[in-house]
């Protein structure tokens, strides 16, 4: 079984339409949304949920106001300034330590363990999908997406699928490098401007610190050839595959408000070229 | 004023949006708070004056004071500290995993033979100049690197409250975002309407309304796809300060790094138009 994961660094390149075409042209698969704090994979697969279950992780510091004598010892340790004058706790900003909690001599503050998101595993038309969300403003995004690639890859192998095929977040922090770690291929799919090369030459940098080889996608190649010459010469350099190349069409954009992935509502040259790509990814 | 941009999903046009109302207005310092991929300065070309590596505080341990009690690693809530204690025949041993921790000190302050001391490891970097009349700062998180969040407030220590400060936050809604756009007087979402668009900027506005902050949406390439988003505004009530048409001219602009209202200098009165709502809204 080998797993793909669809990168970018910069966000709005294209992973998700790309992966999710990938889904309606690979036999025999999981698939994976690890973009858990803005996920899209859901609007093209049509997941009807089986099982849904709570994520728990981390945890916040409560403050007992009956308890709370207003030392300011609490206030004095937090580095994240998430208690305020007033002592009460600014959940958004608590990262969770216990310090206050542990230093406070009233033993007013103790800490709670959140429910930091929900993560599923439906049935779709294409097959199994994996995917979550996590509850707003929350953290540990990373610890979710461990989650869920886990969850996905026992599936995997109860099934004796071939791939499992991940649609990854934008960015290079942590829910991309728990999206990155142990898979057997990093697909990058980028776009020909100026921001699309400088985040896709980061991410790549960041699969290269975790020795996952890299095959490349160029979205929307037609916007400005010169940028496209520019990636493609890079890659060369770079020893990277680049397997596609899509062309800007209205249609993508269409397709996605039908709902469906681009390879079931258009036919023609995007169609043949996400074939070779997935052709290409197959290798 | 601290206006902060952000989105939800990637790619709709924060940068696009701050890097050109940045240039509308006057007396304006830009903080470009996606530190995972900044790219406001392809746009803006600053000339950086300063540059300041920025540091997390890890623990180091003096192994000759450590008894292996294994305080530490009771109270660190994030696993960054395993202690192995010494037996018959080997010798004791302890372990920090520095990408688990947060820095938060409570390692050093409860060990009981003082044996913990906190040591800078470097993160990222900061870098500080001017593009033109605009004051510029950003963070560039390190290759490898898995969190943000204390690089985000630490451009954030450099704003400048005389000025209109204009925050290019990093897509999503979990911490990074909240890193960013905490303290802002007001945040513009920038979407696209499309289903994808619609369902991160419905997440976006989830984040703003638990943050209490007051927020507008500006809609770009407001052409295309569908009209949900703009039905979605209408039903919540959320304030639309700014619809940009899709223009291939403006894609070819924005992928060769050159701010639009350069070439299209109509757009500088809708950017002002749009700054003007925002003041109206900060003052109510």
């Amino acid at each position: 079984m080998k797993t793909i994961v669809v990168i970018s660094g910069k966000g709005g390149t294209g992973k998700t339409v790309v992966t999710g075409s990938l889904a309606a042209l690979a036999k025999n698969k999981v698939m994976v949304d690890c973009d858990v704090d803005a996920a899209d994979l859901h609007l093209l697969l049509h997941p009807r949920i089986i099982e849904r279950h709570e994520f728990r992780s981390g945890h916040t510091a409560a403050i007992d106001g009956d308890l709370c004598k207003k030392c300011g010892r609490c206030l004095a340790v937090c580095r994240f300034d998430a208690i305020k004058p007033d002592f009460s706790v600014e959940s958004f900003s608590c990262e969770g330590c216990g310090l206050c909690s542990l230093v406070c001599p009233h033993g007013a503050i103790h800490m709670q363990e959140n429910v930091a998101g929900e993560w599923f595993v439906s049935d779709t038309s294409y097959g199994p999908f994996v995917h979550a969300k996590l509850g707003i403003a929350e953290e540990n995004s990373g610890k979710l997406v461990a989650k869920i690639r886990q969850v996905a890859k026992e599936l995997g192998e109860k099934n004796r699928a071939d791939y499992v095929i991940v649609d990854g977040p934008p960015g290079i922090g942590c829910p991309v490098i728990a999206s990155l770690s142990g898979v057997d291929c990093a697909l990058i799919v980028t776009e020909p401007t100026l921001s699309g090369i400088h985040d896709a030459q980061r991410v790549i940098d960041v699969a290269g610190h975790f020795h996952i080889p890299v095959k490349l996608v160029v979205n929307k190649h037609d916007l400005n050839h010169g940028m496209t010459s520019r990636i493609e010469a890079f890659c060369r350099e770079q020893n990277i595959p680049v397997i596609g190349k899509i062309a800007f069409d209205k249609t993508v954009v269409a397709s996605m408000v039908e709902g469906k992935t681009i390879v079931e509502h258009v036919s023609g040259a995007i169609k043949e070229e996400l074939c070779k790509i997935w052709e290409g990814l197959k290798i | 004023m601290i206006i902060s941009i952000a989105s939800g999903k990637g790619g709709t046009g924060k940068t696009t949006v701050a890097v050109n109302l940045a240039l509308s207005l006057k007396n304006v310092q830009f903080l470009d708070c996606d530190v995972e991929e900044p790219n406001a300065h392809l746009f803006l070309k600053p000339r950086i004056a300063s540059q300041l590596k920025v540091h997390v505080p890890v623990p180091e341990i003096d192994e000759a004071r450590c008894t292996y009690c294994g305080r530490c690693r009771e109270v660190c809530a994030y696993h960054a500290i395993a202690v192995l204690p010494p037996g018959p025949a080997k010798e004791g041993s302890i372990l920090v995993f520095p990408h688990l921790c947060h820095g938060c000190g409570t390692c050093s302050l409860f060990c009981p033979s003082k044996a913990i001391r906190e040591v800078d490891k470097e993160i990222g970097l900061i870098e500080i100049g001017d593009a033109g009349p605009v004051s510029f700062i950003h963070g560039c998180l390190n290759v490898g690197e898995a969190m943000s969040p204390p690089l985000i407030r630490q451009v954030k220590n450099y704003m400048n409250p005389t000025k209109t400060v204009i925050i290019d936050a990093p897509p999503g809604t979990s911490c990074p975002v909240i890193a960013a756009v905490k303290g802002s007087d007001f945040c513009l979402l920038v979407t696209e309407p499309t289903p994808f668009g619609l369902n991160d900027l419905i997440l976006a506005v989830e984040v703003l309304r638990k943050l209490s902050m007051p927020f507008g949406v500006v809609i770009n390439r407001a052409d295309i796809g569908d009209d949900k988003v703009e039905t979605y505004c209408r039903e919540q009530n959320i304030l639309v300060l700014m619809r940009i048409p899709f223009d291939r001219r403006i894609a070819e602009l924005y992928s060769s790094g050159i701010p639009f209202v350069l070439e299209k200098t109509e757009y500088r009165g809708q950017f002002n138009a749009a700054f003007n709502l925002i003041k109206q809204e900060t003052a109510k």
